[in-house]
């Protein structure tokens, strides 16, 4: 079974959904009886880094999370604000601490005037190192991107995937059991459902 | 490389799907269920639904197409009509609504843009500006082109990104449904005013009418109702054309 963690502010239906179409079990849940019985756990992300880690705090997740994902080592899934949480310290409303499973900073995209910021849409990706995740993909490797901040991780050694936009920065990374995008798999259509798939078999 | 975004939109009125000339003589056009499945099927790089009544009643409506679009369309949903409240967007991003656009009540109460954007991150904030050509003078109309305000959308959309807005729908009210092209002058001063995605609405009538959008007007994205629902230019068709113009679209 697969838990995906409410935390008040994410489009959490969505994530529930496409993992149904490929026949996954799934519940959403902040309980953590059923973060512990869980078999994989995800993250899912639509809203701010000070709202996010605020609300994880609040409602005790944090210390949960801590157990299953890094002590534990269950196959973890982070999306857009789910993979900013993992880092040490993110920005946006103000200076917080994230949830460091994976040092590294979050910062607002500062872009050259043409590139508009919300980097919106879809763009490739760029692979950097071979992972199951991202086989079968289509020939551009195109996902959907919606997000103004990005992950700088400390170490290159995380680094899965980057993404080209007036500059390269991270858009997929993995540590152990830990894997995260900044994009949103779960509405980037065929390559969407297909990651998902890879996540759903995935043996870190 | 970013893809430019090609959008259908489907405006909404009783759980139908609808459309509009000038905001007005409204038309029954089908299913919207049915419809953001062919756009589905089709590719669309998004689709934007948008309530034109928007009561509270009508609400049930829009929540449930959403949801169940959201239950079989993997691709990114924009939804609006009738947002007042942080209750409102939390009740549609539940639906399974990702970007949620705001309209009359970021005119009314501008504050709420702010709020709105610090509560679900500002990349998910649509403000959606309809304006309409009065005495040689472009201004923003409100409530379903019903309320003339004394806004100059050019202004408006520097104003909306200031306060915390993603991303801006602009949609000239004369055009709508007419075919007739966009109205590229104002897209392009939008877009060269402010430093977020703009979204080309109104009066798409031909593939070049996107073309020079983006092009010319500078659109980060072209959205159309009449063009994919009454010609057979479909998405299919839309991207080949894009793409023979040298414009990024997405491959699939």
């Amino acid at each position: 079974m697969i838990v995906i963690i409410d935390y008040g502010i994410s489009n959490l239906k969505s994530v529930k959904n496409i993992l149904e179409v490929i026949g996954a079990e799934v519940i959403i849940s902040n309980k953590k009886e059923d973060i512990e019985k869980a078999e994989r756990i995800i993250l899912p992300g639509v809203g701010s880094f000070d709202e996010g880690i605020g609300n994880l705090e609040k409602l005790g997740l944090i210390e949960i999370l801590r157990k299953e994902v890094l002590e534990k080592k269950k196959p973890f899934l982070g999306i857009c604000l789910g993979m900013q949480l993992l880092a040490t310290k993110g920005n946006e409303g103000r200076e917080n601490k994230g949830l460091n499973f994976i040092p590294g900073e979050v910062k607002r995209l500062k872009l050259k005037k043409e590139f508009k910021v919300p980097h919106v849409g879809w763009d490739d990706i760029i692979i950097k190192k071979e992972t199951p995740l991202f086989n079968g993909m289509t020939k551009d490797k195109n996902f959907y991107f919606v997000h103004s901040y990005y992950f700088i991780p400390e170490s290159d050694e995380c680094i899965v995937a980057t993404c080209n936009y007036d500059k390269e920065f991270v858009c997929a990374i993995q540590k152990g059991n830990i894997f995260a995008t900044q994009f949103h798999p779960e509405k980037s259509q065929i390559n969407g459902m297909k990651f998902m798939e890879n996540f759903i078999k995935w043996k870190p | 490389m970013l893809k430019k975004r090609l959008i259908p939109v489907l405006l909404l009125k009783n759980g139908r799907m609808i459309k509009t000339k000038q905001f007005d003589k409204y038309r029954d056009v089908g299913n919207p269920i049915t419809a953001a499945k062919i756009y589905d099927a089709q590719w669309a790089d998004e689709l934007v639904f948008l309530d034109i009544l928007a009561s509270i009643e009508e609400r049930k409506n829009l929540i449930q197409i959403i949801d169940r679009v959201s239950e079989e369309c993997f691709m990114p949903l924009t939804v609006g009509g009738g947002v007042k409240t942080i209750e409102d967007i939390k009740t549609l991003l539940n639906a399974g609504a990702d970007k949620i656009s705001i309209n009359s009540a970021a005119v009314e109460n501008p504050e709420f843009i702010k709020e709105a954007s610090k509560k679900f991150g500002s990349a998910n904030i649509v403000v959606s500006i309809d304006y309409k050509n009065v005495d040689g003078k472009n201004l923003v109309f409100t409530h379903g082109g019903k309320k003339q305000t004394n806004l100059d959308p050019v202004e408006w959309a520097k104003e909306v990104e200031k306060l915390g807005a993603g991303e801006i729908l602009i949609n000239c009210i004369d055009r709508d449904g007419m075919m007739n092209g966009y109205d590229i002058e104002t897209i392009k001063k939008i877009a060269n005013s402010v430093n977020i995605p703009v979204i080309a609405c109104g009066g798409a009538g031909t593939l070049q009418d996107f073309a020079d959008a983006i092009n010319i007007g500078q659109a980060s994205a072209v959205a159309a109702g009449s063009l994919f629902h009454f010609t057979d230019q479909n998405l299919i068709k839309t991207r080949s054309f894009m793409k023979e113009r040298g414009l990024s679209v997405r491959h699939v």
